[in-house]
């Protein structure tokens, strides 16, 4: 690489310390009111400087909210514990369903695989509302409106064409060489499968399974549409709780964190695979 | 996958036959889409329906009334506009601004690798939440940076709650959400790019002009296609930002297509008219997405070759 001058230094520097704040700056802001009470959130000029306080976060884990009118009973840890159930469900039911489906789809080039394969991608760039406005329907006519059940089949549109796009590269990129010999020693195709292209394949799926459950969790409109209070996650709760009146807005602050923090630290954990992820493995990273 | 075929041993286990199994691997992930596809057609019955949820009893079919109708419609020419605008602003901006950056990390040091991880935090973050932080950081009483607007002269700058900078602000937040997505890929393409051409042209003494244009970004190109399309196929289509900061207001300066069809179903119960908004987008993206996975295809290919 070439060398630069110290004035180039300097503005590339500049340059990048106003991206990092620009980025960073609303979580350290939102984080840093999620520990204000009302006072000092409302104080002119706004001031880092203040007493933190764990009284938001309290109040959002025994579900009594005291405002201006009494208490408010708000089932946020309701929303929260739906969002781990809806996620976690769903990745494995799309672990379940798609790594053989990603296996076959990866070894055996069948007869209108590749359509079958396109039709699951092109659920990625279809206008979820196109499908979720007559499912509501359906779904009141088969019993599914506001169950876990239906939820986690609607989350397939996310979860699954990711696993399998996702964990087809990793099969396809495992030697046919090492199954084949195994298959000669006299293995079945599914002892085949599952001592040695699961193993090998093992870190992609880990990846791909952490990603769909970063999707799954951060959906919103899914939710909005076909639960109701009760099974919504923490991305639709979050919003009937701004809307609400007399909430005190640090409460508002610790329920967003509370809400992103398990994505946060996923994405943190996992952020090797991100790239190839978020490109359904368009772009190695 | 020929010598798959020539193989033919199985000595043990279960006995479906070649040709079966994979049919049999990928049943049951098709059968739980299969129930995706049914309501899909069912949209498109309904967009040539007359069908209000208030009078179900005057269902019927009016064929293409529901499309005619946009045609003299200003309600739908502002969301086709507004969509339009969002999606052009918002790709058109992270793109400059991701490469940007992208270009700023490229060299592999401790610091620079430390900054694009974080970075990728705000695209991590549920897009309706993000909204809901901008929403606090932007109120008009407490927000800091209704408090900061302040400071430059912009007193009662009233973002998202105002028709005239609603706009700007939801772009705003999209920028902040996923500028961070062609931030990453770009970075991971221009990591990947050969260094030959760049050590020969230093080595030449070619202004750095020049190098950008004629080498780093021809290169790039494939990388910036995929982001491009991938950012553009969300954005055309999107909901949760603004929905969640401003459901569409104030007025209908935000109804974007699928909000608007959105409010059509469940406030004005228009079922036909909601469909037919979601047909049409869905041509659009149907369309945009078909040259996406062209594309798209050639480059897998060729990461697959490299990796």
């Amino acid at each position: 690489m070439e060398t630069m001058s110290p004035v180039e230094r300097v503005l590339r520097a500049v340059a990048l310390t106003l991206v990092v704040v620009f980025f960073m700056f609303p979580i350290f802001w939102i984080f840093l009111m999620s520990f204000q009470t009302n006072e000092t959130i409302l104080a002119i000029p706004p001031s880092i400087v203040f007493s933190p306080t764990l009284s938001n976060y309290a109040a959002l884990i025994t579900g009594k909210l005291q405002t201006a009118a009494g208490t408010l009973d708000i089932a946020f840890m309701r929303n929260l514990g739906n969002s781990i159930f809806l996620s976690v469900a769903s990745v494995a039911v799309a672990l379940v369903l798609g790594v053989p489906a990603a296996y076959a789809f990866a070894r055996h080039k069948f007869k209108g695989s590749e359509d079958i394969a396109f039709t699951l991608l092109s659920f990625r760039f279809a206008p979820p509302l196109l499908v979720l406005l007559p499912l509501t329907q359906y779904f009141q006519w088969l019993g599914l409106s506001n169950t876990y059940f239906g939820l986690i089949w609607v989350y397939q549109l996310i979860c699954l064409p990711l696993i399998l796009w996702i964990v087809r590269g990793y099969f396809e990129d495992i030697s046919a060489d090492v199954e084949y010999a195994y298959r000669i020693a006299g293995h079945s195709w599914f002892a085949t499968f599952r001592k040695i292209a699961l193993p090998l394949a093992g870190p992609g799926i880990a990846a791909a399974g952490l990603l769909a459950f970063i999707f799954a969790w951060n959906n919103f409109v899914f939710a909005l549409v076909l639960a109701s209070a009760d099974k919504q996650p923490v991305t639709v709760g979050a919003l009937a709780f701004v809307t609400s009146s007399g909430i005190q807005y640090g409460q508002i602050a610790s329920a967003i964190v509370l809400s992103v923090t398990p994505t946060l630290a996923l994405a943190l954990y996992a952020q090797r695979y991100l790239v190839e992820g978020l490109s359904l493995g368009a772009v190695k990273g | 996958m020929a010598s798959t075929a020539t193989l033919r041993k199985p000595a043990s286990g279960f006995r479906i036959s070649r040709k079966m199994l994979p049919y049999v691997l990928s049943l049951p992930a098709l059968l739980v889409c299969i129930g995706i596809l049914i309501p899909f057609f069912t949209a498109v019955i309904y967009s040539f329906q007359r069908y209000r949820l208030s009078q179900p009893w005057a269902r019927q079919f009016n064929w293409g009334e529901n499309y005619l109708n946009f045609v003299t419609d200003p309600a739908f020419w502002n969301t086709l506009k507004v969509s339009l605008l969002y999606a052009g602003i918002t790709v058109t901006l992270e793109l400059l601004l991701g490469l940007g950056i992208a270009l700023l990390l490229q060299r592999r040091s401790t610091i620079n690798n430390f900054i694009s991880i974080m970075l990728l935090l705000p695209l991590m973050i549920a897009p309706a939440l993000a909204a809901l932080m901008w929403k606090l950081m932007t109120n008009p009483s407490f927000g800091i940076l209704s408090y900061l607007a302040s400071l430059i002269g912009l007193h009662d700058f009233r973002w998202a709650s105002s028709p005239d900078t609603a706009l700007l602000t939801v772009v705003l937040v999209d920028i902040w959400v996923y500028t961070p997505f062609i931030m990453i890929l770009l970075l991971a393409g221009l990591r990947s790019l050969p260094t030959q051409p760049f050590e020969a042209a230093a080595l030449d003494g070619v202004p750095r002009s020049f190098v950008f244009f004629r080498i780093t970004l021809p290169m790039l190109t494939p990388y910036i296609l995929t982001a491009t399309l991938f950012r553009l196929l969300d954005s055309i289509q999107q909901f949760d930002i603004i929905y969640a900061m401003t459901q569409g207001g104030p007025g209908n300066t935000l109804t974007v297509f699928q909000v608007e069809a959105y409010l059509n179903f469940f406030q004005s119960t228009n079922v036909g008219r909601s469909a037919a908004l979601l047909i049409i987008l869905w041509a659009i993206t149907y369309t945009l997405s078909n040259v996406f996975i062209k594309n798209w295809l050639r480059l897998r290919e060729r990461a697959r070759g490299e990796a």
